[in-house]
Formats: structure tokens, C-alpha cells, sequence
């Protein structure tokens, strides 16, 4: 168990490394309840949202989702969001643990001026993730939902075990798979029907390690890593999330126009490591011994059977004819610039 | 969680087991699980003077890296070649095929090991990762 943004997670149950490849071949299940729940209701919801955050939301149809960002009116990013449209007037708004305050209270300024109610209802859910290739199969035989029918980045309500609950597919392992957002006094239940319907395929328990090293692999970005409030979506290579094209004006967009149209100061790239020792957050990184830059992740990579690592360099490095190198306390180790991701399933 | 009686602990989660004057070093079934999957550990070559108490290599797992610390006095005699290909025994066999180096330790009056004196009984380090929270 680990101390994460006010709560005990499980780090890992039993091996990371078999929890990480039991998400890739079969199915693993996480505990999320930590994430921030945070509902924006009313007739002009989808207009505050769209004022509030770098993305178009007025126009999600419901039963869909969006990848998006909140940043400061300085274009630095406060949060990366995936935003669900539950109803017409109806969205969840899901934010990292450690900003869900932060989140909640610009959403609520940024909302005044509009037709609509912010909640936060982090207490009101329980978030179960079930991911892997077995995800859908194993999920099937405990809702009634038409799951083969949902697409990716969409949510229905239904059943789960029997239990009412949010079901989207959605996640952050790279793999296809769930999210189930049900009742805080229906997790336990929830979480053990699944455990004991995707055992016989293969499903694990999988903790906070292996969720961070499957992202890693997919090349999903961490707040707090690969974004922060000194970066903006371009320099993280997330700038289609900037719908500079939406009507109105929004939070961040001429300061976001400006380094949109500037260029980025910095770049994030992957790396693979030429060595069994891991390149870790805030490692240098050096072309031809000049520090150029900083490894913002890293981790060893049970797909890729080497460590991998995500690395900020600084804007005009031509790293392709230079000899890369990240400082691991000390030693020069080789690296290979790599394209992100590392791992995307085949579909 | 296992802790054999027969082994002496250290307070940095190591435990020593002498034969003679050579000491074998490895890291005990509570580090491993705290570690979590060991994936690199880099020890000192043989022939490595060492003292109790210093750094001599490092243990690497997914999550974090972490010093090795000599838990004795002498030469390093010799290191586990298998954890170079499969570091994994650390997590699966700290004790046994996970263990890590041999130190030959230098001889007290009487011809035996000269083991530091604050080296714990098996008692004293279950009580030590109690006091740590250990699960």
C-alpha cells in the first residue's frame, strides 16, 4: 500500500510485472475510486464546459466521451479530464485525484456565467477499471448492456452484478477495457462478482505499478510528469485536444494561440534504454554529453524487454544524427530515440 | 513473511550468513516485497574491499532503485552470476538462490569471523519490521 493524494492505494498486489502482463494477454482489475468525480448539470452545461476547459463539448452527443484538458488563462495545464456526456444536461467530469480541488473550483468560477450547477460527487462513486483483451467477455456475463455495441470512448448506465453503475470504455492501459462507476457501497460487491467471474480468464487485481507502467508503454502522458502547470498540451504532442476552431472565447485560449503559433519550447520523445538500469523522472538527458533535456518517466518494459522512459528535450535538439545518453547517478547510459507509443494493440 | 532463525539481520533489510570467515549478503523477504519486482542488481566485483555500513552496489526494482549497503568488513570473494539474467530470484528466493555476494571477513583473535556487533538476531529484526508497519 502506498500514500497517493490523501488515499491508501495498493501499489501492487502481488507481482507488478505479472499484473502488467496480465492487463496486456488477459484482464486485470484496478481500484480507482481515488479519481475525482465532478458533475456539471443544466441547460447551459455544455457551454460552461466549453468555456472552461481547451475542448469542443457542447457538441458531444450523449453516451459519449472526450479526452480533454483544463488550463490556466496562462495556457499551462491544470488538469488532463476525460469528460463524459451522461444526458443532454448532464456531464462527468473526471479529474486526477491530486487536482480534483483545483479542478472543482475553476469549473465552479468558470461555470458562473452559465446556465449550469457544478457538484463534486468524488464520494458518491466508486471507479473500478477492468482492462485487457478478456475485458469485454469477462464484463458481459455481469451486465445486461449491449457491450460489443459500445464503442470506444463511450458509456451507457446499466447493471453491473446487479448493481446500478456507469459503465464506459474507457481507460489508461492502452488495452480495450472498462470503467465502471458505480456506488461507493456497491464496490466491494462489484469488484468481487468481477474478480470471481474473470478469474478462470486469467483476470488479476492490478495496482497503481503496473497502471503506471501499461500507460507508460501506451504513451499516455501523467500529470505531474509529462504535464504540469508550466506546460501546455503542444509541448506534451497533445495540442489536437486545443479546439482553437470552437465558438466563443475560453480559459487559456489567447495565451494558447500564442505558443500554439510560437512553437513549442520543448518536445516530448520516447527512449529506449540500452541497459537493465531504469532512466527515472528528472534523469538528465544528453546529446553528444550536453544536457538537453530531463526523462520525465521511466520504467522497465515487460513488452518491450528493456526499460523505456518518456523524456522532455529542449526545442531545436536534433537528436537523429547525435549520440543520446540519459545520467543514471553518474553513468552515461545509451539511449534510443523511439517513437511514441512503445506498445498499441492490434485491433 | 519468513525469517530464518539460523541468519543475522541489518536494520538496512540485508541479512548475513557466515560459514567460517565467508559471509553471504542478501536482502530479506520483507525488502524484496517492499521493492517490489527486482529487475537489475549491480554488486561489487570480487576483490572489492567493503566496510559495514557503506554502499557496494544497488538493487533496482520497477518502482524505485536502492543502495546496497556491505552489512561487514573484508573482501568481496564473490558474486550470484544468476541474478544478471534473472533478477527475479531476489523476490522469489531471498534467502536462498537470491542471495547477492560473499564477503570474506577478516579473522578476530580467536580465528573467527570478525562480524560487526550491532548484526541483529532474527528476533530483534522481526521486531524492527513491526515497528515499520510491515504487513
Amino acid at each position: 500500500m502506498t500514500s497517493f493524494a490523501g488515499w491508501q492505494m495498493p501499489l501492487r498486489y502481488g507481482s507488478e510485472t505479472a499484473e502488467h502482463q496480465a492487463v496486456r494477454h488477459a484482464a486485470g482489475l484496478f481500484d480507482l475510486s481515488h479519481m475525482g468525480e465532478i458533475l456539471v448539470r443544466g441547460p447551459g452545461a455544455g457551454e460552461a464546459l466549453d468555456y472552461a476547459l481547451t475542448g469542443l463539448l457542447s457538441t458531444l452527443r450523449p453516451g459519449r466521451a472526450r479526452y480533454t484538458m483544463i488550463c490556466a488563462p496562462d495556457g499551462g495545464v491544470l488538469d488532463d479530464l476525460v469528460v463524459y456526456r451522461q444526458g443532454e444536461e448532464d456531464f462527468l467530469v473526471i479529474a486526477n485525484a491530486s487536482n480534483t480541488a483545483v479542478v472543482l473550483a475553476e469549473l465552479v468560477s468558470r461555470s458562473a456565467g452559465f446556465d449550469a450547477v457544478v457538484l463534486d460527487a468524488t464520494d458518491d462513486y466508486a471507479l473500478i477499471a477492468i482492462q485487457g483483451p478478456a475485458a469485454a467477455g469477462i464484463l458481459a456475463g455481469l451486465t445486461s448492456l449491449d457491450l460489443e455495441a459500445m464503442k470506444y470512448y463511450a458509456g451507457a448506465f446499466g447493471e453491473v452484478a446487479g448493481r446500478p453503475a456507469w459503465v464506459a470504455r474507457t481507460g489508461y492501459t492502452g488495452e480495450d477495457g472498462f470503467e465502471v462507476f458505480c456506488r461507493p457501497s456497491d464496490a466491494v460487491w462489484v469488484w468481487e462478482a468481477l474478480v470471481a467471474a474473470g478469474a478462470p480468464a486469467g483476470l488479476v487485481p492490478a495496482g497503481l505499478a503496473a497502471r503506471d507502467t501499461l500507460r507508460l508503454e501506451a504513451g499516455m502522458p501523467l500529470y505531474g510528469n509529462e504535464l504540469g502547470p508550466d506546460m501546455t498540451p503542444f509541448e506534451a504532442g497533445l495540442g489536437r485536444v486545443v479546439k482553437f476552431d470552437k465558438p466563443g472565447d475560453f480559459v487559456g485560449r489567447s495565451a494558447l494561440a500564442e505558443r500554439a503559433s510560437a512553437g513549442p519550447r520543448r518536445e516530448l520523445v520516447g527512449l529506449t534504454l540500452q541497459s537493465r538500469r531504469v532512466a527515472r523522472h528528472g534523469y538528465p538527458v544528453m546529446a553528444d554529453g550536453q544536457e538537453v533535456g530531463a526523462v520525465t518517466s521511466g520504467a522497465p518494459s515487460p513488452t518491450v524487454g528493456r526499460p523505456i522512459a518518456m523524456a522532455y528535450l529542449a526545442a531545436g535538439t536534433d537528436p537523429s544524427d547525435a549520440v543520446l545518453t540519459v545520467g543514471i547517478r553518474g553513468e552515461a547510459v545509451p539511449v534510443e530515440l523511439t517513437d511514441l507509443p512503445f506498445y498499441s494493440r492490434s485491433r | 513473511m519468513s525469517i530464518p532463525a539460523e541468519l543475522r539481520f541489518t536494520p538496512e533489510h540485508e541479512w548475513v550468513s557466515v560459514e567460517g570467515t565467508l559471509a553471504s549478503v542478501g536482502i530479506t523477504e520483507y525488502a524484496a516485497a517492499q521493492l517490489g519486482d527486482v529487475v537489475y542488481v549491480s554488486l561489487p566485483p570480487p576483490g572489492t574491499a567493503v566496510t559495514a555500513g557503506e554502499p557496494c552496489g544497488e538493487v533496482e526494482s520497477v518502482k524505485s532503485v536502492s543502495d546496497l549497503y556491505s552489512p561487514v568488513d573484508g573482501e568481496v570473494a564473490e558474486v550470484n552470476a544468476e541474478l544478471e539474467d534473472d533478477p527475479s530470484l531476489v523476490n522469489a528466493e531471498p534467502y536462498a538462490a537470491g542471495w547477492m555476494f560473499r564477503v570474506r571477513v577478516a579473522q578476530d583473535g580467536n580465528g573467527n569471523a570478525a562480524l560487526p556487533p550491532d548484526l541483529l538476531s532474527a528476533a530483534q529484526y522481526e521486531e524492527l519490521t513491526k515497528s515499520a508497519g510491515a504487513s
